[in-house]
């Protein structure tokens, strides 16, 4: 459905993208997982052909490079940062969308039920919540109904519940013709959506694998830090150094290093210990 | 049948003029909805109002070269904030558009940039229609209500080249908008040309006659250069005006041109709008900026 070879992008004389080829087969989600400046977004305007660019890209073996707009009617996208018209509703959001597309109004109410818009279908894009427009983003992607969904950072704007919300949607677009490329940051939430993993670092392909492997490969550590009483922090430090982990002391508790699969370990270990866990959050 | 089969059974043209009636009539809901658009109609149609109440009681009276005050009053103001009008509601225009994201949201769509920009320029073009149509509307019924009304064949004429010069500026404006990177850019390069088309030329030129003793032939060709100058020219001449009144230049065109000169202008401000609007069509398709 999709297959990228050579793809190089420069900005002025900057690479953003260096040689990267990869393909995606139907019914396959994929993640372009990377860094901030990895060249995640660069690629999908890429597969857009919203910018120009060295080497092939083909979607629906149809060459982006000479009918992008042509690709573009397989493609559903929602950007990282969603530029709507602020005074339009919803629904006449929606309606633009559809008459760019020249597709039937009729499908407007049942992409509004899918994302669960009903209620706001009457208010001005400018007076909608940041997941609400996230929610707004993914309608009018699904508005074609297409065999090909670009999605940049889709959860990267909102909070916990909506995130759940918006990956629970996600997964239920899987399906045996529709190829789902998804870029994020997250590994966690890249294990739950796809199949496979390309990892980007300055525009190049470091790894190709699937999801479970990536930490592994990456050598990937998040840091959990625990809140303690302070009269039993140096204790805690000492009790997880000497079972193995990489902690180190820091205000109200200690910073431990796990892997991203691995969090509760650390917390098991301190249990064992009887240190007292006030409280608990994992950085990245 | 697949879903790549389904979405390309009605696989786009690379050219569709319904993609463009779409993309102009958002960009008029737009214009619509805009401040500083209707701050421009609102100044416009009060001052060319003003000029209306004003002159008419003089009307009957020749002077500037032979055609009414208040026609020779509102040229003057037409010269002016047109120009500005067109220039900066263009320049804005694509430039805000990226500003904001919803130049992505665009463009994500099957749709062309050259697509996206002529159906902006078309819906800007109507704005611009509404606008002028407003002002010298609003000149009409101040002249009715006068019981001295100016000819309405004459105003209708002026509307029209004042609409035609507003084309041209708005194909300049969306040229600077295809070229620079910010909605404020745009904005300050738009109220440069400007000046340079309105204040900055006039003064060249004197200044370059004074220094260069120009031949009247050459000083005619700077002049007709301009596109404002030419809708000067053109006016002058639609309204039965004696082309005296624009100095050596005018005459130099009367001797030299004869009744062919309106068509001359018209050229000028018709090939302006054909060239800017296509520099434009180049500079957007070839950008990488979204």
């Amino acid at each position: 459905m999709i297959r990228v070879d050579g793809l190089t992008k420069a900005y002025r004389s900057k690479v953003v993208v260096d040689d990267l080829s990869f393909s995606v087969e139907g019914g396959e989600a994929v993640a372009l997982w990377g860094p901030n400046g990895a060249g995640k977004t660069t690629v999908i305007r890429c597969l857009l052909g919203l910018v120009r660019y060295e080497g092939l890209i083909e979607v629906g073996g149809m060459d982006v490079g000479t009918h992008s707009k042509l690709t573009r009617g397989l493609i559903g996208y929602v950007p990282q940062e969603l530029g709507f018209y602020a005074d339009l509703t919803v629904a006449e959001t929606l309606a633009l969308s559809s008459e760019l597309r020249g597709l039937a109004r009729s499908r407007i109410g049942e992409v509004i039920e899918a994302v669960s818009l009903g209620a706001e279908a009457g208010k001005r894009v400018g007076e909608l919540s940041g997941g609400m427009r996230q929610r707004l983003g993914m309608a009018v992607a699904l508005l074609p109904d297409p065999p090909v969904l670009l999605l940049d950072e889709p959860t990267s704007s909102l909070d916990v519940t909506a995130r759940r919300r918006m990956v629970s949607l996600l997964d239920s677009l899987r399906g045996p013709e529709r190829v789902l490329v998804i870029t994020s940051h997250r590994v966690e939430e890249v294990g739950m959506l796809v199949d496979r993993v390309l990892a980007l670092d300055a525009g190049r392909l470091v790894h190709e694998c699937p999801p479970g492997e990536l930490t592994g490969r990456l050598n990937l550590e998040s840091w959990l830090h625990v809140v303690l009483p302070s009269s039993q922090t140096a204790g805690a430090l000492a009790h997880l150094t000497a079972a193995g982990f990489n902690a180190q002391e820091n205000g109200h508790g200690v910073l431990v290093g796990v892997s991203p699969e691995d969090k509760v370990s650390a917390l098991g270990c301190l249990r064992e210990g009887n240190f007292e866990i006030m409280d608990f959050e994992v950085w990245r | 049948m697949t879903a790549v089969a389904n979405s390309l059974h009605a696989a786009p043209r690379a050219f569709e003029l319904r993609l463009l009636s779409v993309i102009a009539r958002k960009v008029i809901r737009e214009a619509s909805r805009d401040r500083w658009f209707w701050l421009y109609c609102a100044g416009f149609t009060a001052l060319a109002g003003a000029i209306t109440i004003t002159a008419v009681p003089d009307h009957n009276l020749i002077g500037s070269g032979g055609f009414g005050r208040t026609a020779a009053s509102l040229v003057a103001l037409v010269q002016l904030v047109v120009p500005l009008m067109a220039l900066t509601l263009g320049a804005r225009y694509l430039a805000g558009e990226r500003d904001s994201g919803t130049l992505v949201f665009l463009l994500c769509h099957p749709v062309s940039r050259t697509e996206v920009l002529l159906g902006t320029y078309v819906g800007l073009a109507g704005s611009m229609f509404a606008a002028v149509a407003t002002g010298f509307g609003a000149a009409g019924l101040f002249s009715a209500l006068r019981s001295a009304p100016t000819d309405p064949v004459l105003l209708v004429r002026l509307a029209a080249l004042s609409w035609l010069l507003s084309l041209a500026m708005l194909g300049l404006g969306l040229l600077i908008s295809s070229t620079v990177r910010s909605a404020s850019t745009a904005l300050g390069t738009a109220l440069f040309v400007w000046l340079a088309v309105v204040f900055l030329g006039d003064l060249g030129i004197m200044g370059t006659v004074v220094a260069t003793r120009l031949p009247v032939g050459a000083l005619f060709a700077t002049v007709m250069v301009n596109p404002v100058e030419a809708f000067r020219l053109a006016s002058v001449v639609a309204l039965d005006g004696s082309l005296d009144a624009l100095g050596p230049a005018g005459t130099y065109a009367v001797d030299r041109f004869g009744d062919g000169i309106a068509d001359i202008a018209l050229g000028v401000m018709a090939t302006w709008t054909i060239a800017a609007v296509g520099a434009a069509v180049l500079a957007f398709r070839r950008g990488d900026q979204t």
